[in-house]
Parts: structure tokens; C-alpha cells; sequence
């Protein structure tokens, strides 16, 4: 019962705070012989598998190392083109591990723009006057539950389908950030927030709310 | 609502001489820095509405009020609940004008002007500005209906 990570947007649809708690995703590793015979191929300055799903990796996975050294965007860690390493006889066996690339934080940037666009839609289309807009998004992996304040600050929360207590969490969430981020006189509002006891009371509200979540659905 | 256990910093007693001293001492620094009422009641207002803009969020983190339907209930609002959680004291909302876009909140008895009087040569400072801008600041981090 996991809760997967926390995003904090401003009023102008900024991110100004961003935690990822999530436990590792599958990652698949394996020592291959030239020729490769999987198909990769750039993709927003990744190279991902585009044909050849075998064993645990899958199309649209990224490369995320090669013999152990972390790739870097499109280069090997030595900064080498990584296409134009793999087609080199030369380089092989070759230990590779593929994984579901993490998102950046220019990725999580847009992402969050984009929901504060969607947020603004949902209250607008709303058939009554009034409505709090989107406060949940359920698919089969997650939940994200989104609470936005009277004065435009949202908290967006994405967790486990079954945990429960999000909400009180994001009220709890609410009270830490009027607390350890506005009341300490050196963050300006709107601003990115970088304040350790945030970051540290933050944790420890998530612990609190994954525990007890727990109790929750075991009974 | 649900108040978790690290929350101690609420049932921190201050003494409120203190409270009476510093802000005394703020107003008189500001009186000596500018010399001239008109200026300190500016910035006075100034740093009203910069603790406005934060302590809003506190105030609905911890009274959890909806979204007040009308200028009215805004007016109760402010006097008995926010004023009480802060100030301790309940100010008397009256003199409504004709058109209901105006009233007045009079505090019978103000924390900040405890044991404090106005000599003559400062009839114009408005002693607790600061409460002006206070509310200035809060109510203007609310004001957007656009969601």
C-alpha cells in the first residue's frame, strides 16, 4: 500500500513542489550478442525499444545502462551515441538494462501544467455552479486524488487504488505546507518550495497516512 | 476535523505582553526610521499584507470554512472565527452601509493597543494598520472565482 508520489501546483499552474516515493519498477537486464535483436530508437532524448519484446522487456521501455555505467539521455555514460555503439561488432557481449524511463523534471513540469488546464475544463464544464473540479482520477495502477484550496493551491497525490485516507492526508498535507512553507519568511509564494522541515514533515505525514491506510483495508 | 499529534504549535501559550511589546516596539523603530505618520501607516499596511497572504492559508488549513456565499457571511466569518482563532477577541460587526458593500468591525478590546496611548504629535498614525493590511492580504488571496 504505497503512496507513489506528491505534486504541489501553484496558482499559475507551476509545479512548485515534487516527492517521489514509489518502490522501483521493473527493470530487466540482460547480456546480449551481436547483432541485437531488438529495434530501438530515439525518442525524446531517450532511446527506447521500439520491436522485439522478449523477457521482461517491453516496447517503449528506455535504455537505462549499459555494462553498469547509467546512460546519459541518447549517449552511453562515456558520452558516446548509443545507436552507433551497438551497431560496433566490437562492443559486444554487451550488458544492458532496460527499465519504464523515469520522468524528468521538464516532463513533470509540463505534466503538472497540463493537469491544471484539465482541472480548470472539469470545473468549467460542470453542469452546476460551483464545482470543486477534478478531485480524483482512478485507473487500474493508481488513484490520483487532487485538492485544490480556496486560494488556488492545488495538492495532487497519486497512490495505491485501495489506500485510503488520501483525503485527510491531503488536508494534513495542507496544514504542513501553511506551516513550514509559508510561515518561514524566506520562501516567497509561488515560488519553488525548497524547505527542508517541508520536505522532512511531509515524510513523515505520508508514513503516518500509509500506515494507517493499511489498518484501513485489512479490515 | 482530524488534527494529528505534531501539531503543538497551537497549544503554545505566548504571553501576550510580549506580543503588546514587539508590536510597540515595531511601530515606534518605524515611527523613528520615516518620521512622518502617512508613511509608517503605508508601511505598516505593507507588512499587513504580506502576513495576510500566508496566514490566510493557515486559517483554512485549520478552520476548514467553505467558500463564504456573500459579503455577509465573509463579515461573520472574519470577526467571529478568524479574529477569535488568532487574536482571541471577537470584534462587533455593525455599520453596514445602505448598499451592504461596507461595514464596520469594532474591537472592544485590542491585543496590539494594550497599555498603549498616542502622544498629540502622532493624531494621524493608524496604530494597528497592520491588522488593515492583514486583512487586505488575506481576503485578496481568496477573491478568485475563477474555479
Amino acid at each position: 500500500m504505497v503512496i507513489f508520489s506528491v505534486y504541489v501546483v501553484n496558482k499559475a499552474g507551476g509545479l512548485i513542489y515534487q516527492y517521489d516515493n514509489y518502490v522501483p519498477r521493473a527493470e530487466a537486464e540482460k547480456t546480449f550478442s551481436f547483432p541485437l535483436d531488438l529495434v530501438l530508437k530515439h525518442h525524446d532524448e531517450k532511446v527506447i525499444v521500439s520491436f522485439g519484446q522478449r523477457d521482461g522487456i517491453r516496447v517503449g521501455h528506455a535504455v537505462l545502462s549499459i555494462n553498469g555505467v547509467d546512460v546519459m539521455g541518447k549517449n552511453t555514460g562515456e558520452g558516446k551515441d548509443i545507436l552507433e555503439y551497438l551497431r560496433d561488432a566490437n562492443n559486444y557481449p554487451v550488458s544492458i538494462r532496460f527499465g519504464r524511463a523515469r520522468l524528468s523534471s521538464n516532463e513533470k513540469l509540463m505534466l503538472a501544467s497540463m493537469f491544471h488546464s484539465l482541472f480548470a475544463i472539469g470545473s468549467q464544464l460542470s453542469p452546476d455552479v460551483g464545482s470543486s473540479g477534478i478531485e480524483m482520477l482512478e485507473t487500474d495502477v493508481f488513484k490520483l486524488h487532487c485538492f485544490q484550496t480556496l486560494t488556488g493551491i492545488k495538492f495532487i497525490v497519486l497512490a495505491d487504488p485501495r489506500q485510503s485516507g488520501i483525503d485527510t492526508l491531503l488536508r494534513k498535507i495542507y496544514e504542513i505546507y501553511s506551516d513550514f512553507a509559508l510561515k518561514n519568511p524566506f520562501y516567497s509564494l509561488e515560488m519553488p518550495i525548497r524547505c527542508e522541515l517541508f520536505d522532512q514533515n511531509l515524510k513523515g505525514a505520508l508514513e503516518v497516512a500509509e500506515k494507517a491506510g493499511n489498518f484501513g483495508a485489512g479490515s | 476535523m482530524s488534527r494529528q499529534s505534531n501539531r503543538t504549535t497551537d497549544s503554545k501559550k505566548m504571553n501576550s505582553e510580549l506580543f503588546t511589546l514587539t508590536y510597540g516596539a515595531l511601530v515606534t523603530q518605524l515611527c523613528k526610521d520615516y518620521e512622518n505618520d502617512e508613511e509608517v501607516n503605508k508601511q505598516l499596511d505593507k507588512m499587513g499584507y504580506n502576513i495576510g497572504v500566508r496566514l490566510i492559508e493557515d486559517f483554512l488549513a485549520r478552520s476548514s470554512i467553505g467558500r463564504c456565499q456573500d459579503f455577509r457571511e465573509t463579515a461573520d466569518v472574519i470577526a467571529k472565527v478568524a479574529f477569535k482563532m488568532y487574536l482571541g477577541v471577537t470584534p462587533s460587526v455593525t455599520n453596514w452601509s445602505p448598499a451592504g458593500d461596507e461595514f464596520s468591525l469594532i474591537l472592544e478590546n485590542n491585543p496590539l493597543v494594550d497599555f498603549v496611548e498616542l502622544p498629540d504629535n502622532h493624531n494621524t498614525l493608524i496604530y494597528s494598520n497592520l491588522l488593515c493590511g492583514v486583512l487586505r492580504g488575506a481576503l485578496e488571496m481568496v477573491k478568485s472565482t475563477l474555479f
